[in-house]
């Protein structure tokens, strides 16, 4: 990790298209540093325009933006369609339900289709890890990630580290914990990239079912207790446990999962008292994360997170078509 | 009449002595004759082998295609095909044809499925498909799940004089993984499984062996703990054999950094430490046979997100080549080499072949051990070109092959 491309200041990126050299966003564990900076520097020129009673801005007019959704969404698909939207792009949406993947069609097929349709960008989610790329692969056009089975979903992590940004005023030397289904979780992998990436010490706590393997070997420390994770963080990220983990196989139940591993007002009082509680949504309240914490205003930035997803994504859609539109020093 | 071939100038190689040396063959009537002629008929056909290496033709153990183009350019002239390729060997009508598939220029040595529809449950008819051509019994690409029937199996089996051919993973451990549990496969989000399932499924069939005392061999054993459990079992005597292929041996789980999907594999690629196991297993001899594991797969079944791929690779054509390594790399000997390639499959079937011996069959390959290519998934003989060795450099090329002393490349 000593490659002098790390060695650079994260806050000082390079001018123009020198500050994010990729064609896609499929990965954070493709980008440097100071890449991530840059994101999140342009998101955060998002944030007060979108506060504002117009939102409407015109940067990507007459571009087509294809959102291809091979797994179900409702919020993330919302963001990028609202993303895309408020920069004027014309957004199409595609869900797998109703798309021809259903009659057979080869995950490569239904990508040259889509890029046969001159699509200016594709957002793509897809339930294997790995199949994002494997379109950005046979398409023209950037791709962004917006989640590929286990392995990335970059967007979400850019968006959580704005928001730490934002609240803590930093993430270098920050605890972190991340608790709860880290096996199945690719926002888990994202933050654990970006977040020791930026230099904060990150812990992760799930029950060790939901443990994956090789954890040390991404610089992060695995706890199976949640209080023993929580002592002294600064924040503390809670993931969702999907409904179908907890029906004996990797876990007893639902009520032996908030007994041992549900984030409650007491397990809060474990980290620091300012520690910020995170979600990425949607929550089951009651199983790993209590009302009382995901509602309290001094503590919980849950929708601040999904405010700042917005910001990301036309940051994300902005920076990437930057050269298509022959922006300035892009081109 | 008689038909001879002298091919001299040759320099001879094969598990009865550890390196090539200097002699001539005569082939008479599709069998070698003699060693270092001191006449030849005078009809025979002379060919100067200008000093490359006459070897037996490789005979692959457990290959899922008949792959003809393929094993001709890797010097293979037998191939035991595998109960689960394009068809489902568990009935003597389809043994029986299959045997037939190659013929004359390749041999195909069907192995028998071990339970009907490899089910895992009842035996297949495993006396009439050895009276079609089988020459022994595998349980495909899975394992036999119910410890019950595997015993029923080996015992059955072994009372026919056939080995059982096994796939070692404990399904209950791997159920839905495509990857090594290891540093790789959680960067890339891909479900895993812990190495030890292959132990865990060697421990079971070593016990079942040594209470039937039936002979088996697992086709492919990738991890340390796999060949620490062999190992014993060898020096306590029990009748068991291991295989690998070249997989195993030149890639560990790395190869599967950007979803490389022809690095999708059954076992899947492993840690480094255990490929360095791999590796000393081939060299202190626990290793028995080095096998291609032909496996040809096209993009529509490789060209798709990397836990929705189907395993296997195309290794035919490479199989050589990689076993060259072997030798340079100073952990065999080339007589070896051709024990693992050809001796000692060819003893598992049972059939007269795999040495340069008076009265076997000739079949032959012609090596020039050093002459280097660059393997490319774009310019393969093969059904189709799934290999993680794509661009790799090697050296070591089939220059001619006779299958029964008729010339087929």
């Amino acid at each position: 990790m000593t490659s002098p491309a790390s060695l650079r200041p994260a806050s000082d990126y390079p001018p123009g298209g020198l500050a994010f050299p990729h064609r896609d966003l499929l990965a954070i564990a493709q980008l440097t540093p100071w890449e991530i900076h840059f994101l999140m520097d342009e998101a955060e020129k998002w944030v007060e325009p979108n506060r504002q009673p117009s939102k409407h801005s015109d940067r990507l007019a007459g571009l087509t933006i294809i959102n291809a959704f091979f797994e179900n969404s409702t919020r993330t698909l919302l963001s990028f369609e609202i993303a895309g939207k408020r920069l004027g792009a014309d957004v199409v949406n595609m869900h797998a339900a109703q798309s021809s993947v259903k009659k057979g069609e080869t995950l490569i097929d239904t990508a040259m289709t889509l890029n046969a349709m001159r699509a200016d960008a594709m957002v793509i989610r897809h339930g294997s890890s790995g199949a994002v790329q494997l379109i950005a692969d046979k398409v023209d056009c950037p791709v962004l990630n917006a989640g590929d089975g286990r392995h990335e979903h970059p967007t979400q992590a850019l968006l959580d580290a704005l928001t730490i940004r934002r609240t803590k005023g930093r993430i270098e030397g920050l605890v972190v914990a991340i608790c709860g289904d880290v096996l199945h979780s690719r926002v888990a992998r994202s933050n654990i990239l970006l977040l020791t990436a930026l230099g904060a010490e990150v812990r992760v706590a799930a029950p060790p079912t939901l443990l994956p393997p090789a954890l040390d070997r991404m610089n992060v420390t695995a706890f199976t207790s949640l209080d023993a994770a929580l002592e002294g963080a600064d924040v503390i990220m809670m993931l969702r446990l999907q409904n179908e983990r907890m029906d004996g196989a990797y876990l007893p139940s639902a009520r032996e999962y908030h007994a041992l591993y549900g984030l409650t007002r007491t397990r809060l009082a474990l980290a620091k008292p300012d520690a910020t509680v995170m979600h990425p949504g949607p929550m089951n309240r009651g199983v790993e994360i209590d009302s009382n914490v995901a509602d309290d205003p001094d503590r919980s930035v849950i929708t601040a997170q999904v405010e700042m997803g917005v910001a990301v994504r036309m940051a994300c859609l902005d920076v990437l078509t930057r050269r298509a539109r022959r922006v300035e020093g892009w081109a | 009449m008689s038909y001879a071939l002298l091919i001299r100038n040759a320099r001879l190689v094969d598990a009865s002595a550890p390196d090539p040396r200097p002699g001539s063959l005569l082939v008479i009537n599709g069998r070698i004759a003699e060693l270092d002629p001191v006449e030849a008929p005078s009809t025979a056909r002379w060919v100067d082998a200008h000093g490359q290496w006459l070897a037996p033709g490789i005979i692959d153990m457990g290959v899922f295609a008949t792959d003809k183009p393929a094993f001709h350019f890797g010097g293979i002239t037998r191939a035991a095909l595998m109960p689960d390729g394009a068809q489902q060997l568990d009935n003597p009508g389809l043994v029986e044809r299959a045997a037939k598939g190659g013929k004359p220029d390749l041999w195909v040595h069907p192995l028998a499925a071990a339970t009907k529809g490899l089910a895992g449950r009842e035996l297949a008819e495993i006396g009439l498909m050895q009276a079609a051509g089988a020459r022994a019994v595998a349980t495909g690409r899975a394992r036999i799940a119910d410890s019950g029937v595997m015993r029923r199996l080996l015992s059955y089996a072994a009372a026919l004089g056939l080995t059982t051919i096994v796939h070692a993973e404990d399904e209950g451990l791997t159920a839905g993984a495509v990857a090594t549990d290891g540093e790789m496969a959680t960067r890339l989000g891909l479900p895993c499984a812990p190495a030890m399932a292959e132990a865990m499924a060697i421990a079971r069939d070593l016990a079942l062996v040594e209470e039937t005392g039936a002979p088996l061999l697992f086709r492919q054993v990738t991890t340390a703990r796999g060949f620490d459990l062999i190992r014993a079992a060898k020096a306590s005597g029990l009748p068991v054999q291991c295989g690998i292929t070249p997989a195993h041996l030149f890639l560990s789980d790395t190869a599967m950094g950007d979803f490389r999907t022809f690095a999708r594999l059954s076992p899947p690629l492993r840690s480094e430490a255990d490929r360095q196991a791999c590796l000393a297993a081939v060299a202190d001899g626990t290793v028995d046979m080095l096998s291609s594991g032909h496996d040809p797969r096209g993009p529509e079944d490789k060209r798709l997100p990397f836990a929705e791929a189907q395993p296997g690779m195309a290794g035919a054509e490479s199989l050589l080549a990689l076993g060259l390594n072997l030798v340079r790399d100073g952990l065999v000997t080339p007589g070896r080499l051709f024990a693992l390639l050809a001796a000692n499959p060819a003893r598992l079937l049972g059939v007269n072949a795999g040495q340069l011996a008076v009265g076997q069959e000739a079949d032959l390959v012609l090596i020039d051990p050093d002459r280097p290519w660059q393997i490319d998934t774009k310019r393969m003989a093969a059904a189709a070109g799934n290999t993680p060795f794509d661009g790799l450099p090697v050296q070591g090329r089939v220059t001619a092959l006779w299958k029964g002393g008729v010339q087929v490349r």
